[in-house]
């Protein structure tokens, strides 16, 4: 069973529906004792990086995660949940995250041409930097769905692909048990559902 | 590279989508989920659906075919018709949307963009403009095209992405069901003008005037289309093979 973390931010309807269509059972929860019981995390985003992070701490949420990382349950950060797992975003200001990947999360104005649209919105293809077990189904230029303004910076050593928008931008991370996404699996179609269904296998 | 996006438009009215198709392995050519599907498996980019339901039975209806669409569809879903207020806004999310757009509602009450975009998010904000040619000037118009506002568009476009509207679809009156071509010169003028992606809608006929409106306007991020879609004269998996071998950045 999977545990889609519930801190009260976004809609998680698209996420647990991309679950059952793979065949597995996932539950939005944020009860301990059901995260305690799953086999596997998900950290799931939408919206500003102050609040969700300030959502995680409050709802208790953030130690019961540190908790079961420790452990060695494996868990995937989705699009501003991938943010979270670093040390800290300067996302109108500067934001502790839950620091558990090396590196922190900046504009992507910081980094790509000028004249290029902001958010980095719509599908970009994957491009593998270091294999890793989510890649597992990943075919030569299968593209995701990605929508955010901020990536995240400094964490060369947990890259596992990037997308390209006139820099290379952080596509996916992995550091022990714990994994992030930038982009959409639930909205990037079958090659989205793939991804999911090899973490799912890990 | 960002691919350019390809987005078939379902109107639905009642549940059912109303123009009519047919699609071989399609059991059910006015179902909104099926074709959603067919679509999807075809190489759709995103979809557009267009609730021009007026009832409120038929309203219930539409919730019910967007929150089954979503438990089948895993692409972006952008949903649009009858947003008039936040309450509008909240009641397609829960169902599954990913983006909802505005048209005439936002010109009713200017603040509507502004208020969603800051519960929601610039990225969930689609700005949908009508748009007609009128003594030389760029016209908005309402209640799908039948009433002009006298608003130039430009500004009122660049007014809403100001308060918060993450994508334009630009819908132009004069090409709209000609099928001679996007209308490239007022795409143009909307490009230069916002920083947002920008998706093109209106007079697509054939698979060449995709090509041609990406290689002329680079800027465009999207084209969306419904009747040649629906009645198979454009299929997507042709039109991105296409689009892929003139070189144009495509998800194939």
């Amino acid at each position: 069973m999977i545990a889609i973390i519930d801190y009260g931010v976004g809609n998680l309807f698209s996420l647990q529906s991309s679950f059952a269509a793979i065949g597995e059972e996932a539950v939005v929860t944020a009860d301990p004792a059901v995260i305690a019981q799953a086999d596997r995390l998900i950290l799931p985003g939408v919206g500003a990086f102050e609040d969700a992070a300030k959502k995680l701490r409050d709802s208790g949420m953030a130690d019961v995660i540190k908790h079961e990382v420790a452990a060695g349950k494996p868990m995937m950060g989705i699009c501003l949940g991938m943010q979270l797992l670093f040390e800290k975003s300067y996302e109108y200001g500067e934001h502790e995250g839950l620091g558990l990947i090396k590196g922190n999360v900046r504009p992507i104005a910081d980094v790509i041409d000028k004249g290029l649209k902001i958010p980095h919105i719509g599908w970009n293809r994957l491009i593998v930097k270091k294999p890793s077990p989510l890649f597992k189904y990943l075919n030569d230029g299968d593209c995701v769905y990605f929508v955010h303004s901020y990536y995240a910076a400094d964490c060369e050593d947990s890259v596992t692909a990037v997308a390209e928008y006139s820099a290379e931008l952080t596509a996916s991370v992995e550091n022990g048990c714990v994994y992030g996404c930038q982009f959409h699996p639930e909205k990037s179609g079958d090659v989205g559902l793939k991804i999911l269904k090899a973490f799912c296998e890990i | 590279m960002i691919t350019k996006r390809i987005i078939p438009c379902l109107d639905v009215k009642n549940g059912r989508v109303v123009k009519g198709v047919n699609f071989e392995g399609l059991n059910d050519v006015a179902s909104p989920v099926e074709l959603a599907q067919y679509y999807s498996s075809c190489g759709a980019d995103e979809l557009v659906f267009y609730d021009i339901t007026a009832s409120a039975e038929g309203r219930a209806l539409f919730t019910d075919i967007l929150t089954e669409t979503a438990r089948k569809v895993f692409i972006p879903l952008t949903v649009g018709g009858g947003i008039n207020t936040v309450e509008d806004f909240d009641r397609v999310l829960k169902c599954g949307a990913d983006k909802v757009s505005v048209n005439s509602g936002a010109i009713r009450n200017p603040d509507l963009i502004y208020q969603a975009a800051k519960l929601y998010g610039d990225q969930c904000v689609v700005i949908s403009a009508d748009v007609k040619r009128e003594d030389g000037e760029f016209r908005v118009y309402a209640k799908g095209g039948r009433e002009n506002t006298g608003m130039e568009a430009i500004s009122w476009i660049k007014r809403c992405v100001d308060n918060g509207a993450g994508e334009v679809v630009l819908n132009s009156i004069d090409t709209d069901g000609v099928k001679k071509g996007f209308d490239l010169e007022m795409l143009e003028a909307v490009s230069n003008a916002v920083s947002v992606p920008v998706i093109a809608s209106g007079g697509a006929g054939r698979i060449e005037d995709f090509i041609t409106l990406f290689q002329t306007l680079p800027k465009v991020d999207a084209g969306l289309a419904a009747s040649i879609f629906h009645f198979g004269e454009v299929k997507i998996a042709d039109l991105k093979a296409a689009m892929a071998a003139a070189g144009i950045p495509t998800r194939v």
